[in-house]
């Protein structure tokens, strides 16, 4: 089945508003519990806020290291979940119920299978071999 | 292919096959080899290589299945070469046992499957998660079979520009696993709502006519008619989808109206009627009953009501403005916009004279929605001058005028411009 990237996006807030968003915890726990039993969820994360974030780029072999998010915008990346579902409208479907998709942004975003990833560097010319699939995702 | 007489018939027979079969031989390969880009190829090569085989071999009996088999040993080959297609083995194995059937071919008896191979189609083109404008050149690309230049010049982009987009959109459709199905019940309504769209703006693409190439344009109203009468074959059950089919063949009655010899725009009162195509008419007719009697009225039943009304009666001074001010109201129940709003100000004021019409219509004059939509100012001017005030009339047919695009138009706001100053 095909896996979906489901990235929660939403405001950064004042601490009277984030104090109640906190207080939604239980939408989340009963939608994490429903999404397991249901044999969907992967994997689910929340992070800590882009103040914490560090970004990292190498040029012209130099390790930039930059303090905050690689992009900053109004909108923050709060957290994520891998699922697993039949198709997109499922996915979509999930996405909908994350209880910050009500006052935040759920993006989807289809995971490429390793062995697409392989197969389209070595369409490329990438010299892997068929086994390296295992190291790969 | 250079230099071949138009009436061959080698090409009459292809011609005639990629407009009748295409999108049904199309529709069913997506389904069995799961890539609409392998599928989309393999047809189209299979067209193709038709010309030298059929001028080889002859015309096939049932080009239709010649086709059909053509296009899937091609995807065969080309699922064979191309790794990256989601279970391709399965598919694989799937197509090629379809053809070691050599007898299986499409025939009449499988109505059901083809109906819904079209069905899935026409879904997955208009799928929301695609853009508005992917889904329009993508359904026009795969259903209507307009070639990428076409639908350019149809929507005025650049042919690089919307070949990227149509790619892009395939390219989505793989790799989201975009679901190649008909949406279950409880996501049906809206989902027909949102195809309905998508057919609707490629007709008014083509009807507003804002500008490029005519030719193209006309074709688009034409494959919008086509989907719609595609639509009403394959959901007879659904009211608004004879609604939409009748709106469009009732508009598109009247194309060559529109426009006096001269290129002027002309108003529905001062129509030629004479040129307008009672065969069409009777056929809109014929579907508008078909969705009354579904007893569903929506938005496209509404508006084909309304234009029935119009096109009914002899001139402005006979329609019945009373019942088409209800039709609108109604409409506005259902799709609240300040447009409708309008309109029916306008057949307020026809029905009870220029006050009650200008007493609707200067609420709208406030909407920022409306500032710059140019028939706002048109139904104004008109309402004033009726209503006696020249002065006010031609300030607010000056403005219509500025905010006109369309040379056509732009006349004809002009020539009433000048018929109030002189008044």
């Amino acid at each position: 089945m095909p896996q979906y990237m489901l990235l929660v996006y939403q405001e950064d807030v004042d601490e009277a508003e984030q104090a109640e968003r906190e207080r939604t915890l239980p939408l989340f726990v009963e939608l994490h519990r429903s999404l397991k039993e249901a044999g969907l969820l992967v994997s689910v994360q929340r992070l800590h806020s882009p103040q914490s974030a560090t970004s990292v780029r190498v040029r012209d072999g130099d390790t930039e290291i930059t303090d905050g998010p690689f992009a900053v915008t109004k909108e923050i990346l709060a957290g994520y979940y891998i699922v697993e579902c039949a198709d997109l409208d499922e996915a979509l479907k999930q996405a909908a119920r994350v209880p910050a998709a009500v006052f935040g942004t759920v993006e989807v975003r289809p995971m490429m299978p390793a062995a697409e990833w392989l197969a389209r560097a070595q369409a490329a010319g990438a010299d892997v071999p068929d086994e390296a699939v295992e190291d790969m995702a | 292919m250079s230099g071949v007489h138009p009436a061959d018939p080698v090409e009459g027979a292809i011609a005639e096959t990629f407009r009748d079969e295409r999108a049904i031989v199309l529709a069913t390969l997506i389904r069995q080899s799961g890539d609409f880009q392998v599928a989309e190829d393999a047809v189209q090569e299979a067209f193709e290589s038709a010309l030298t085989v059929w001028r080889r071999d002859g015309i096939p009996d049932s080009p239709g299945a010649w086709i059909t088999t053509a296009a899937r040993r091609r995807a065969i080959d080309r699922l064979r070469r191309d790794r990256s297609v989601a279970d391709r083995a399965e598919r694989l194995a799937d197509l090629m046992r379809l053809d070691a059937r050599h007898e299986e071919v499409p025939s009449m008896d499988d109505e059901s499957s083809l109906v819904d191979d079209r069905l899935r189609l026409i879904f997955t083109c208009c799928h929301p998660a695609l853009a508005m404008p992917a889904r329009v050149a993508l359904t026009l690309r795969t259903l209507g079979g307009l070639t990428t230049g076409e639908i350019a010049r149809g929507f005025l982009v650049a042919e690089p520009t919307m070949g990227k987009r149509i790619v892009r959109a395939k390219r989505k459709i793989a790799e989201a696993h975009i679901p190649y199905r008909v949406p279950p019940d409880e996501e049906l309504p809206d989902r027909l709502r949102g195809v309905m769209r998508v057919v609707y703006l490629i007709f008014n693409e083509g009807y507003s006519a804002t500008g490029g190439d005519r030719l193209v344009r006309e074709e688009l109203c034409d494959e919008a008619i086509r989907l719609g009468e595609l639509l009403c074959r394959l959901m007879p059950d659904d009211s608004e989808v004879w609604g939409l089919s009748a709106l469009m063949l009732l508009h598109d009655a009247r194309r060559s109206a529109r426009v006096d010899p001269d290129g002027r725009y002309t108003a529905l009162g001062d129509q030629d009627r004479s040129l307008w195509d009672q065969d069409r008419i009777g056929e809109g007719l014929a579907r508008l009953d078909r969705s009354v009697r579904l007893r569903r009225p929506g938005e496209y039943q509404l508006q084909a009501a309304i234009t029935a009304l119009q096109i009914q009666s002899p001139d402005a001074e006979r329609t019945d403005w009373t019942q088409i001010a209800e039709l609108y109201g109604a409409l506005g129940r259902l799709t609240p916009s300040p447009v409708i709003e309008l309109n029916r100000s306008v057949a307020v004021g026809m029905a009870d004279g220029p006050a009650a019409g200008l007493a609707l219509l200067e609420p709208l004059l406030a909407d920022p929605a409306l500032e710059r939509y140019q028939p706002l100012y048109a139904a104004h001017a008109e309402l004033l001058s009726r209503a006696g005030d020249p002065a006010g009339a031609a300030r607010a047919y000056e403005r219509a005028i500025a905010l006109t695009e369309n040379a056509v138009e732009r006349s004809e706001l002009a020539r009433r411009l000048a018929a109030v100053a002189t008044e």
